[in-house]
């Protein structure tokens, strides 16, 4: 790998380019957009802050003797008169996995510096996050309305109301806040901001198509984390 | 001009049939995920399914959706290293956990 921007500095693969990374002159990740470095860094934060959650919730449910409610039955819902387990979060599931594939090839045609492509598909990414913040509104309305609260619920374990709405809200303002950026980052990239090389707002930095690929990774995680809460709060 | 040269050199582009293909496998991971609350497997059978497949799809959105796979090694270490001490904070809290459920019990039922 090299490095543009700067005069005969070639990145070898593996540990002995780890190495000359770690260890070279004044900075690391030697071109790496910033954003780009800055942006797995919070995702690195992030993700410590969604274990916590999930340990947290580990340590909740492991540790009551109370019988936890059964997740397959409380998330079921009724498909023409039949119960179906788990019917509305599979398909929160594929809804969220769409909008990142959508995402991904946004990313690539953003790279072929493709604007119209690019921009459909951030389109398209945002209303899959739409759908998906909408579809997690019905759920939080149809379980208030069964009943289930922070510190109680019909259902079994008094800890489960706490632990879900915290889990699954914070999840959902991830989503909430990557469909407002989305929806911005539409706008830019049809406006030709990223061709142009138009400043953001806070920055002098020139618009560049790596930003769409910053986006891109904060999707990916918002999907990849909710692939953790599919395996450890619903189906477990 | 010698500016966008440049820029062409740095963002890797990639075919899209690899996209494509991790995008069938995340529907066809996912579906199996679900098929295995449909059949209602439980016990040992029912986590390690749920852990295989969840691990799995996570590799791949890491891998390909977010390009780790063809990152330098640099960052690949500083992002993964760290999950160590999560798996350390797990591996505490279960047996804080099964520590609280016993003494829940046990004073419970024997009394202080």
């Amino acid at each position: 790998m090299s490095d543009p921007n700067i005069e005969g500095f070639e990145l070898e693969k593996g540990f002995k380019g780890m190495a000359k990374d770690t260890g070279s002159d004044q900075t690391m990740f030697k071109g790496v957009h910033w954003g780009k470095a800055m942006m797995w860094i919070f995702l690195l934060s992030d993700t410590f802050v969604f274990s916590c959650f999930l340990i947290a919730y580990m340590k909740g449910r492991s540790s009551t003797p109370a019988e936890w409610p059964n997740p397959s039955e409380v998330f079921a819902l009724d498909a023409f008169g039949v119960p179906v387990p788990l019917l509305l979060i599979a398909l929160m599931t594929f809804v969220l996995i769409t909008s990142s594939g959508t995402m991904a090839l946004a990313v690539k045609y953003g790279y072929e510096k493709n604007r119209k492509m690019c921009g459909y598909l951030i389109l398209a990414t945002a209303l899959g996050g739409l759908t998906f913040v909408g579809m997690q509104a019905y759920e939080w309305s149809k379980l208030i309305h069964e009943g289930v609260r922070p510190w109680s619920n019909p259902f079994g374990a008094a800890q489960f109301g706490s632990f879900f709405f915290m889990i699954t809200g914070f999840h959902g303002t991830h989503v909430s806040i990557g469909v407002i950026f989305l929806f911005i980052y539409c706008y830019k990239v049809f406006a030709g901001h990223y061709d142009k090389g138009k400043r953001g707002w806070f920055t002098k930095m020139k618009g560049d198509y790596v930003e769409v690929e910053i986006l891109g990774l904060y999707w990916h995680f918002v999907d990849l984390v909710w692939v953790f809460i599919f395996a450890f709060f619903y189906l477990w | 001009m010698e500016d966008s040269k440049k820029r062409e050199q740095s963002g890797s582009t990639h075919k899209i049939g690899i996209y494509l293909w991790i995008w069938g496998l995340l529907f066809v991971l996912s579906f199996f995920s679900y098929l295995v609350d449909w059949y209602q497997f439980q016990g040992m059978l029912r986590w390690s399914l749920i852990l295989f497949f969840m691990f799995l799809k996570a590799g791949l959105i890491m891998a390909f959706f977010m390009h780790l796979y063809w990152e330098r090694y640099a960052l690949v270490n500083v992002l993964l290293w760290p999950m160590t001490a999560i798996v350390c904070f797990i591996c505490l809290m279960i047996a804080e956990g099964k520590y609280t459920l016993f003494s829940r019990l046990f004073y419970f039922f024997v009394g202080g």
